[in-house]
């Protein structure tokens, strides 16, 4: 078994998870400078929802990939409408206001969130219906299993579809118009708050599907999943360059592969002194060097603080 | 008027006298409400059947007729209520306590016993520290981690000599993995690597692909369930057919609905014997069922705390616990769970530890180490 391609393949199926999961962030702060601490949150929803609608369909008996179709629906539709009724309720009145201000609301909605869903599934761990079956295929000395191929080619083609989206259309443009400068956006026509709407249903529809893929991945969902996902996915969105959407996906991968070698060789490189529960040092002391050398990410561009 | 007062203390203590039977009070606390009630429940029947059979028997205390006379309180599995109800059964005068169940409400009130001299037997409480706190009224009857890491490590090393193990970091994984990791090597195993985890994470796959690199011939993972069930998956995705092995922490049905059939073949230790293969378990059973319907897992555990208290009691001929703790720590009892006595920390000596393998999506007792079977 090659021991190196088997961590480098584990390291990039859970970046493109974090990927998918720091778009979200990326997108929000894109337009608005606004640390999006709920989005982790919406993620978590999306496990649950998509969880919930299919164990429902598979009790039914339906199709597994109709099934699947119902849950991912089901949980876009949830996400979406929790990401948008999150921007018009705690961060809309407050856009104006200092920085700190929507920041301090975004970890509240995160709390809320929570504790909206422990109330509604309760505190233990949902399984993922066992409609799965899984196949393990052999390459190069690594395995890979169907579900994993599922996850990376879902998660590219969203991403592909997410560039064209921000590239080639109308609402694209008027995006990135608005992220640039707001007011001035607003003056040439574009309706600022219907853009701002839009980003925030676009990156919660990715966090369903993040949230599906996660839940579908590892077997379960719980109501607290949200919070570490929320973390390293924001950690990603920085190393990559926040507000940057190749940066992401970059710093995404970049991260999931440095925690996969990060964890799988930092027993033997440091003789035992420290075990694999060191694994973010690699992470984190990766992200401090690039803060340090790049302060704007791999791919951010700098940007003059507009004062 | 004095004369009157005087009759009416005289009549009073006649009828007192009369009345025949000294009642001497027992505390039993487990959690009576939330998830864990029915656990609870069976913790309070196992001591009332056990009891009512002393009752039954006429017992008499230094020559004078004596009831014993249970006292349920409920601790809500909850640490400060724990030690709510601990200094309540106190201050009402219970001579010695049935309980907790949980650790996290046994320790805690454990300290309120001992400040006032009354003696503990926990029916199901398993963290080491329980008894290692330096009190002299700190008993359980159920083996502890360290004896449950002991089994695990032993068992491990039947099935292959080269061992992995990973745990959680908390209190307990790292504390059963310290054991089993001890057990393995004086079984003359060898720990090819040791890896770990946090009991938040639900990614294994680099930790699981650098133990396969290692080629060990079992896995031993010290954590609860929400980590185990992943992990086991991740093995089988990776490739991986060793055998998984746990604690108690993962030996729940939770587990089996997790893991889905990635969890067929995997061991999960439990303390104690399994009800069926108790000395007693036949006819506790029978006893048990007639009056309370089914035993959950502790019921035999409590009516065994209560006999061995009561038996120390009427031993010592006294009630007061600074008179009858001397004999309650000399205990030699066959109880329904087996044999019972007590070391120097108050631990069941050579408490039995019950593996069990998942089979057909069922756990079932495979084997028991220590306890009255091991020689």
């Amino acid at each position: 078994m090659d021991v190196l391609l088997q961590q480098i393949l584990n390291g990039l199926i859970l970046g493109s998870l974090y990927a998918l999961v720091a778009l979200g962030y990326t997108m929000v702060y894109g337009i608005l400078e606004l640390i999006n601490f709920a989005h982790g949150e919406i993620v978590m929803l999306g496990a649950m929802v998509s969880v919930t609608v299919l164990g429902v369909l598979a009790g039914l008996g339906v199709p597994v990939p109709l099934a699947l179709l119902a849950a991912l629906a089901g949980a876009v539709a949830v996400c979406v409408a929790t990401g948008v009724l999150v921007e018009r309720v705690a961060y809309r009145p407050l856009r104006n206001a200092p920085r700190l201000a929507p920041l301090i609301t975004a970890i509240g909605v995160s709390i809320v969130l929570q504790n909206l869903a422990m109330i509604v599934w309760g505190r233990q761990y949902l399984s993922f219906p066992p409609v799965l079956d899984i196949e393990i295929y052999e390459v190069a000395g690594a395995t890979v299993t169907n579900v994993q191929i599922f996850i990376v080619a879902v998660a590219g083609i969203v991403m592909a579809g997410l560039l064209l989206l921000v590239q080639r259309t109308r609402l694209g443009r008027a995006m990135r118009a608005t992220a640039q400068n707001r007011e001035v956006a607003g003056l040439m026509g574009v309706d600022v708050n219907r853009v701002i709407a839009a980003t925030f249903a676009v990156g919660s529809a990715l966090a369903a599907v993040a949230g599906l893929l996660i839940a579908a991945y590892y077997g379960i969902a719980h109501y607290n999943m949200g919070f570490i996902l929320g973390l390293k996915a924001f950690s990603a969105a920085v190393l990559g360059g926040i507000g940057n959407i190749p940066g992401a996906l970059l710093g995404g991968l970049l991260l999931g592969v440095i925690e996969s070698l990060g964890a799988g060789y930092i027993g033997d490189l440091t003789g035992g002194f420290l075990g694999s529960h060191y694994q973010d040092i690699f992470a984190f002391f990766i992200l401090i060097l690039v803060l340090v050398f790049r302060p704007s990410g791999l791919l951010g561009e700098r940007v003059a603080d507009r004062a | 008027m004095r004369s009157k007062l005087l009759i009416a203390i005289m009549l009073g203590a006649a009828c007192w006298a009369a009345s025949a039977a000294e009642a001497v009070k027992i505390g039993c606390v487990a959690p009576l409400t939330g998830p864990q009630a029915h656990l609870g429940k069976d913790i309070e029947n196992g001591a009332r059947l056990a009891v009512d059979a002393i009752n039954a028997t006429k017992p008499t205390l230094d020559g004078k007729p004596v009831q014993f006379e249970l006292q349920v309180e409920d601790d809500q599995a909850d640490p400060k209520t724990a030690t709510v109800v601990a200094q309540k059964l106190v201050d009402e005068g219970a001579k010695g306590v049935i309980g907790h169940l949980n650790s996290g409400a046994s320790i805690p009130a454990s300290r309120i016993y001992s400040d006032n001299g009354v003696p503990q037997v926990s029916p199901a409480s398993t963290a080491v520290a329980y008894t290692h706190q330096g009190f002299k009224t700190t008993f359980r009857l159920m083996a502890n981690d360290s004896q449950q890491g002991k089994a695990l490590g032993q068992y491990a090393t039947k099935l292959g000599k080269r061992v992995a193990v990973v745990d959680d970091r908390t209190a307990y994984g790292q504390g059963l993995i310290d054991e089993v990791a001890k057990a393995v090597k004086a079984a003359g195993g060898e720990v090819v690597g040791r890896e770990y985890t946090t009991d938040k994470s639900t990614d294994f796959t680099a930790i699981l692909t650098s133990i396969k690199a290692k080629r060990p011939d079992v896995v031993v993972f010290g954590g609860m369930d929400p980590q185990a069930a992943p992990m086991v998956r991740q093995m089988r995705t990776l490739g991986m057919k060793t055998p998984f092995l746990g604690g108690d922490g993962m030996q729940s049905a939770e587990f089996l609905k997790l893991a889905g059939s990635a969890a067929e073949g995997a061991i999960g230790s439990s303390p104690g014997l399994p009800l069926e293969k108790m000395p007693g378990g036949a006819d506790f059973t029978k006893r048990f069922n007639e009056r309370f319907g089914k035993v959950q897992i502790y019921a035999p555990f409590s009516h065994d705390s209560a006999v061995v208290l009561i038996q120390a009691i009427l031993r010592a001929g006294s009630a007061e616990p600074a008179k009858y703790l001397p004999e309650l720590v000399k205990t030699q009892v066959h109880g329904v769970i087996g044999p019972i006595a007590f070391d120097d920390k108050g631990d069941l000596k050579d408490g039995p530890v019950t593996l069990y393998q998942v089979k057909g999506a069922r756990w079932e007792p495979v084997e028991t180490i220590g306890g009255p079977g091991a020689k």
